[in-house]
């Protein structure tokens, strides 16, 4: 079997404002915030109360259901609020950073020589378990199965994503050390995807698998490549770990030290000079936006990417999986005869009057506007264009939004994540919310089925 | 203040009421609604519902005009020909005219007007009633309704059935995205069954060949395909067939343009390519095994179907309502097949049975649209079992790893 993935099923969303590969130092963060909703279905249980004093890597809550999964700080400093929203659901866990560089340390651990459970033990108590992602169900994976095998995509193909030779420039120690460990857990392997460039940070790791993906977006989605090098079957679990934070697991074995600074991108049409900043899990994203410049007041700045990102405001801060910042205008404007003049500056994955297909290598500058409202499903075949799983997209969807639970396993909902369905999103006629209605489909089975 | 602001104001005030969905859909045609991303993805690309009607109204307009000027040529081409004087069609010479025009306008666009007024008061209280928003669905039904009706029907007529077929072909499913039936073509569906005498007689093909019926100057209005069911002789060319100058439903005539109108579709991707071909392949194996069956002389000239039958195979492609159907409502994407691999077999089996039944339909020779509303109802059957087919890969994985 050949080893290199070619994804001919895709869109290759070209935006203005990539960022510059140069690297600054984001002014130092006064807070840091941990919204638990960043971490799906964890219903956080408090270790401290306001006021109290944390190191950096010391363990802040845990999961209720399962209380050796630890979320820990990622700065020394005062644990100043603990907000909370409706029916009292903490949704911010604010840190006061203190400016000092006390860390919770633990003994440095040798990989190579340590057993499954030594490994699993120390990811825990350190807080590294939240790292750690699952399929089934897209969620913080479970602390007692063994996965078939282990997903890791080093190739990120989302529009204006950071480029991961750039970002963890240096960090080949760490993500080998991360990935000999991570293979101790599995009774698999490591698969990891890889774009095809000259010089790659994973190009020299051993103990992995190395597949070389290729093709237009999703084909660094870790679903796509785990669809087609080992799809997920009922009743089996596999990880998927993104490289940012296999980098922190592996730093954490050979320093013994939580490390949570991130190597952001800050781009989008709307900021001024697009560029990488170095920053921290947490870190308010004033600190790297106002540095990089934003242009006009009204934009909407996400953390994460502009397809699967989160809204953030001004005042807000970076999530604790993103690893870039993007800001493009806000849309909420109406527009004279916008459905049916002929359009060339947006993306169509038609040609209805449509002239994007004349310039596949044109950039464009994207707002927010759903360019529509809200219809029931109307055309088929479009989704199909997009979506390189060996799976039926409109037909996986409308089992979820119907609660057919027996459609929902057939048709390979065990395979996905919200985050596979962006495009189709993107591209969807009738506007519809393809990633909330699979969360919920997978919410649902969770629920159901565990 | 600018009209923008003033519409926008406008819809704050509707915004929560009864009436707000019937204003929007107004507001939504002269703007794009300043709606933006909540969930999900931040952008969002450009296509929406109301695009994708309209490219489809774009490929129609052609169709239209030729059906408009048509109508008055044949009226005047049959009152010539009760008086015995031949005409050889020409495009300038007596087809675009400005008589055939007046007389084209007057007996088509009121068809046009009633099946917009009609249809959309009827969407509009719908969406009303049941508060959403007004779909789009009805732009394109609302247009091919008035070309696949013969010029001379009543008004009363069509009203009815525009009625009949968005109320119970579409509304009572859940609107637009939830019809199984095509709904254009359950309103010429119930016109056919309500209305048999008008609708498959000879004397609604031509404008005022009613009128004319018991007068000396009386002319038969039939169609290509009547003379043919009635083993008569068809005294039009090939040209004549292709292009249009002959009497049909007001949109199905000129082949030339609907070819035209369906490699537009099928470029603009809104049109599936995969059922536009297969079911011209349908079509010509069908044809072709009739002409096979003629040839062995199994089928001789007494034989009441030896006329279409004996009809060669590429011609029963350009007469008849069967371009028109395969082009504008067999790829109507809800109806239809869903699944890619679905739309291949729906095709195939939408022009094969559309011939048949074409040529073994003694009351009536057109199948297309009996043909397409029956795959209509199959096509959920196609997919279900071409999905089967991914479901069993699943399990048989399953298995492999399993065992």
């Amino acid at each position: 079997m050949s080893k290199d993935i070619k994804i001919k099923k895709g869109l290759d969303i070209k935006l203005v404002g990539a960022a510059e590969k140069t690297l600054a130092d984001a002014p130092k963060s006064r807070t840091y915030v941990i919204k638990p909703s960043d971490f799906h279905l964890v219903t956080p249980k408090m270790l401290f109360k306001e006021g109290a004093k944390v190191k950096a890597g010391e363990p802040l809550f845990y999961s209720k259901k399962d209380e050796r999964i630890k979320f820990v700080s990622p700065v020394s400093g005062t644990l100043a609020e603990i907000k909370r929203g409706a029916k009292r659901v903490i949704t911010h866990v604010v840190i006061e950073a203190d400016g000092t560089d006390a860390t919770h340390e633990f003994s440095k651990l040798d990989v190579k020589t340590s057993s499954a459970e030594t490994i699993k033990e120390r990811m825990l108590e350190a807080g590294l378990w939240p790292f750690i992602k699952q399929r089934p169900y897209d969620i913080i994976a479970a602390v007692d199965t063994t996965p078939e095998a282990i997903f890791i995509s080093g190739h990120n193909s989302a529009p204006l994503a950071p480029d991961y030779n750039f970002s963890l420039k240096g960090k080949e120690a760490a993500l080998q050390a991360g990935v000999t460990a991570l293979a101790k857990l599995t009774s698999g392997k490591v698969h990891l995807g890889v774009a095809k460039t000259a010089d790659s940070v994973f190009a020299n790791l051993s103990e992995v698998e190395l597949h070389t993906v290729s093709g237009p977006h999703p084909s660094g989605n870790v679903g796509t490549q785990i669809n087609k090098i080992r799809p997920v079957n009922k009743g089996e679990t596999v990880w998927t770990v993104a490289p940012e934070n296999l980098a922190i697991i592996g730093e954490l074995f050979l320093t013994g030290k939580f490390n949570p600074e991130r190597v952001i991108s800050v781009s989008g049409s709307s900021i001024k000079k697009p560029q990488y900043f170095k920053t921290k899990i947490g870190a308010e994203v004033s600190t790297f936006a106002y540095s990089a410049g934003i242009n006009g007041d009204n934009v909407r700045m996400i953390s994460g990417n502009v397809l699967t990102g989160k809204q953030v405001s001004a005042d807000g801060h970076l999530g604790y999986y993103h690893n870039e910042f993007v800001a493009i205008p806000e849309g909420d404007d109406y527009e004279f005869f916008g459905w049916n003049k002929p359009v060339f500056n947006k993306i169509s994955s038609s040609r209805a009057l449509t002239f994007s297909w004349l310039f596949p290598n044109k950039k464009y500058d994207l707002d927010t506007n759903t360019n529509g409202e809200h219809r029931a499903f109307v055309v088929t075949g479009n989704y199909e264009e997009v979506f390189p799983m060996d799976i039926y997209p409109l037909q996986l969807l409308k089992a979820c939004m119907v609660e057919d639970l027996d459609a929902m396993e057939a048709l390979g909902m065990y395979e996905v994540a919200p985050e596979d369905f962006a495009l189709t999103e993107f591209v969807c006629v009738s506007k519809q919310p393809h990633q909330a209605i699979i969360r919920k489909g997978l919410d649902l089975m969770h629920e159901e089925i565990g | 203040m600018g009209l923008k602001e003033k519409l926008h104001s406008i819809k704050e005030d509707f915004k929560g009421k009864k009436m707000a969905p019937a204003f929007n859909a107004l507001h939504t045609f002269l703007y794009t609604p300043n709606e933006t991303t909540h969930s999900g993805a931040h952008i969002r690309a450009v296509d929406d519902l109301k695009r994708t009607m309209n490219t489809v109204i774009i490929a129609l307009l052609p169709v239209l005009v030729w059906g408009i000027f048509n109508a008055g040529y044949q009226h005047y081409a049959a009152i010539d020909a009760a008086q015995g004087v031949v005409r050889e069609a020409s495009l300038f010479g007596n087809f675009f005219t400005w008589d055939n025009f007046i007389l084209g306008a007057w007996t088509v666009l009121p068809l046009v007007i009633i099946s917009y007024g009609v249809g959309l008061a009827v969407e509009f209280v719908f969406a009303v009633i049941k508060g959403h928003e007004v779909e789009e669905g009805y732009l394109v039904t609302g247009m091919l309704v008035p070309l696949i009706v013969p010029v001379d029907i009543p008004l009363w007529m069509l009203a009815v059935a525009v009625v009949f077929g968005v109320v119970i072909g579409k509304e009572v499913f859940g609107g637009t995205g939830m019809n199984i039936l095509n709904p254009a073509l359950t309103i010429r569906a119930f016109l056919f069954f309500a209305y048999p005498t008008w609708m498959s007689g000879d004397k609604v093909w031509v404008h005022g060949a009613q009128a004319a019926a018991g007068t000396p100057d009386a002319f038969s209005g039939e169609t290509i395909l009547g003379s043919y069911a009635q083993n008569n002789s068809v005294v039009y060319d090939f040209a004549d067939k292709f292009f249009g100058f002959i009497p049909g439903s007001v949109g199905e005539t000129s082949t030339f343009l609907i070819i035209i109108g369906g490699l537009f579709l099928m470029f603009t991707k809104i049109a599936s390519w995969r059922i536009i071909l297969s079911a011209v392949v349908g079509a010509a194996v069908m044809g072709l095994i009739f002409n096979g069956v003629v040839d062995q002389g199994w089928i001789t000239e007494s034989s009441k179907f030896y006329g279409l039958m004996s009809t060669p195979f590429w011609e029963h492609l350009i007469i008849g309502g069967i371009a028109f159907g395969i082009v504008y409502m067999a790829t109507d994407p809800v109806s239809g097949a869903q699944t890619n691999t679905g739309k291949y077999w729906y095709g195939f089996l939408i022009g094969f049975i559309s011939i048949m039944i074409r040529v073994f339909n003694p009351a009536y020779p057109e199948g297309v649209f009996l043909a397409i509303l029956l795959m209509n109802v199959f096509a959920p059957t196609i997919d279900h079992y071409v999905v089967q087919a991914n479901v069993k890969q699943r399990m048989k994985r399953l298995k492999l790893k399993t065992a």
